[in-house]
């Protein structure tokens, strides 16, 4: 896994926020600005999802852009395809080395399947989802919600197809960066996981911070 | 023991999409008349649209990156849609999507039907705008799919490859709904399958009464999540079993 980092100084940013975890969060990234989301304590996964700012049916796809690149690892180098195959943003820096796309996204439901019936009252990216779309983007809603990046976290895939969430490679501090090829809306949820080590069993903020022309 | 009773008996070309709900028991297999077929597939709740096949939910929840017999098909609400429960191929892709228009022409050239009338060049991509279409479904509706008969393998770097002969003639695989399932196919061939030739193959599909998930069924033993996954989708028709439609 090659590492690459970036040259950009949090001070000359346009947009500088900390999400706690748990928390939802939303931002037009501009065409041509960069945005880089800082895994402040290491583990934390940050759930993420892109649209065409202007036409959100054109959205994400994780099997579209594991399919093109001809890897199931996002790292530098990566376009992020949406369903209309075009690139949303590419992926210019990276210290961390490897974010999984297959794993999806925690919802009370699937807490139930994957942990125990009594699970459905813990937090879970799917609410954050819903109550951030349904404050800041009406135009949004859970059919828009498909298979989302999940930034610093490690889901390896066997040749014999297993498939397995596994301690993180990322690390305090270690960050993702990329760069919007059109105006994208990114909708991020920290994930508020405590049955799995995605996060370590202990979710913790992330920092998102965008360069470039307001 | 007798096979149980025949509902329908249909084929479906190469380039063509098909739907059908599958009520809650009922089967439909898939035969891969000729070998070398690749049908993407969607799933839908037919009762609660909004609710479909989430293939994150299926692989986390049964440790797995391939779909094989005892595996089932979740949907977002953590419910099964469908079990597989017979499998001849071994190997159901649902990590690397669906062509588009845009991957035929590159491939295999033009392929209108100006020339080709219906020989023409289908995509999936297409094919399931169009189908969903008639359930006032569209594309935001189009998610990760499945893709019978078809095996692309992930390396210990992450790096995909297509296996070509995944599947042989007369090979099957056969679903039973456990939700009222609308099913959605469309049988083109895959954008990362080699041949250069569009020549999409004929499949088979027979679809037989049947009940639901027993309490030994296979799938529902296949691992603690699904025993639970069942759970929920038994507790969704809990007091209203004949009620539908």
């Amino acid at each position: 896994m090659a590492l690459v980092e970036s040259q950009l100084v949090p001070e000359q940013a346009l947009f500088d926020q900390v999400i706690p975890a748990g928390d939802g969060f939303t931002y037009l990234v501009k065409r041509g600005q960069v945005l880089r989301i800082v895994d402040l304590e290491g583990n934390q996964a940050a759930d993420t999802l892109f649209y065409d700012a202007h036409e959100p049916s054109n959205r994400y796809s994780a099997v579209d852009t594991v399919r093109e690149q001809g890897n199931i690892y996002l790292t530098t180098g990566t376009r992020l395809l949406s369903t209309e195959g075009d690139v949303l943003l590419t992926i210019v820096a990276d210290t961390c080395g490897r974010h999984d796309t297959l794993g999806g996204a925690c919802a009370a439901e699937s807490n139930q399947v994957r942990y125990a019936l009594e699970k459905k009252y813990m937090h879970a990216c799917r609410d954050t989802f819903l109550l951030t779309i349904a404050c800041c983007t009406p135009d949004l809603s859970k059919r828009d919600l498909a298979a989302n990046v999940n930034f610093f976290m490690n889901v390896p895939v066997t040749s014999e197809g297993k498939l397995t969430f596994e301690d993180g490679v990322s690390g305090p501090g270690r960050y993702v960066e990329m760069r919007a090829e059109r105006d994208v809306r990114v909708l991020i949820s920290n994930c508020p996981q405590l049955n799995n080590p995605c996060n370590g069993y202990e979710p913790s903020e992330v920092r998102v911070l965008v360069w470039g022309q307001g | 023991m007798s096979e149980p009773r025949l509902i329908l008996e249909e084929p479906l070309r190469g380039g063509q999409m098909w739907s059908r709900v599958l009520r809650r028991g009922q089967t439909l297999r898939l035969t891969d008349v000729e070998g070398g077929a690749s049908v993407a597939a969607l799933f839908y709740n037919a009762e609660e649209l909004s609710e479909r096949y989430n293939m994150p939910d299926t692989l986390k929840a049964q440790h797995t990156a391939r779909l094989t017999a005892n595996h089932v098909l979740y949907s977002d609400m953590g419910r099964v849609l469908c079990s597989v429960t017979e499998d001849t191929v071994g190997w159901h892709d649902t990590i690397t999507g669906h062509g588009t228009a845009l991957h035929n022409r590159k491939k295999y050239g033009e392929g209108s039907y100006q020339k080709l009338r219906n020989d023409r060049y289908c995509n999936s991509r297409d094919n399931f705008v169009v189908e969903l279409g008639k359930y006032e479904l569209g594309k935001r509706d189009i998610v990760a799919n499945l893709n019978f008969f078809v095996k692309v393998v992930a390396d210990a770097q992450g790096a995909l490859s297509f296996v070509p002969e995944n599947s042989r003639p007369g090979a099957y695989v056969t679903l039973r709904a456990e939700l009222h399932t609308l099913i959605v196919l469309s049988n083109t061939p895959h954008p990362m399958d080699p041949r250069r030739a569009y020549a999409p193959r004929p499949v088979a599909l027979t679809i037989r009464a049947g009940l639901p998930a027993a309490i030994e069924d296979p799938c529902r033993q296949s691992c603690p999540e699904n025993g639970r996954g069942f759970t929920l989708t038994d507790g969704y028709f809990a007091g209203r079993e004949a009620a539908w439609p």
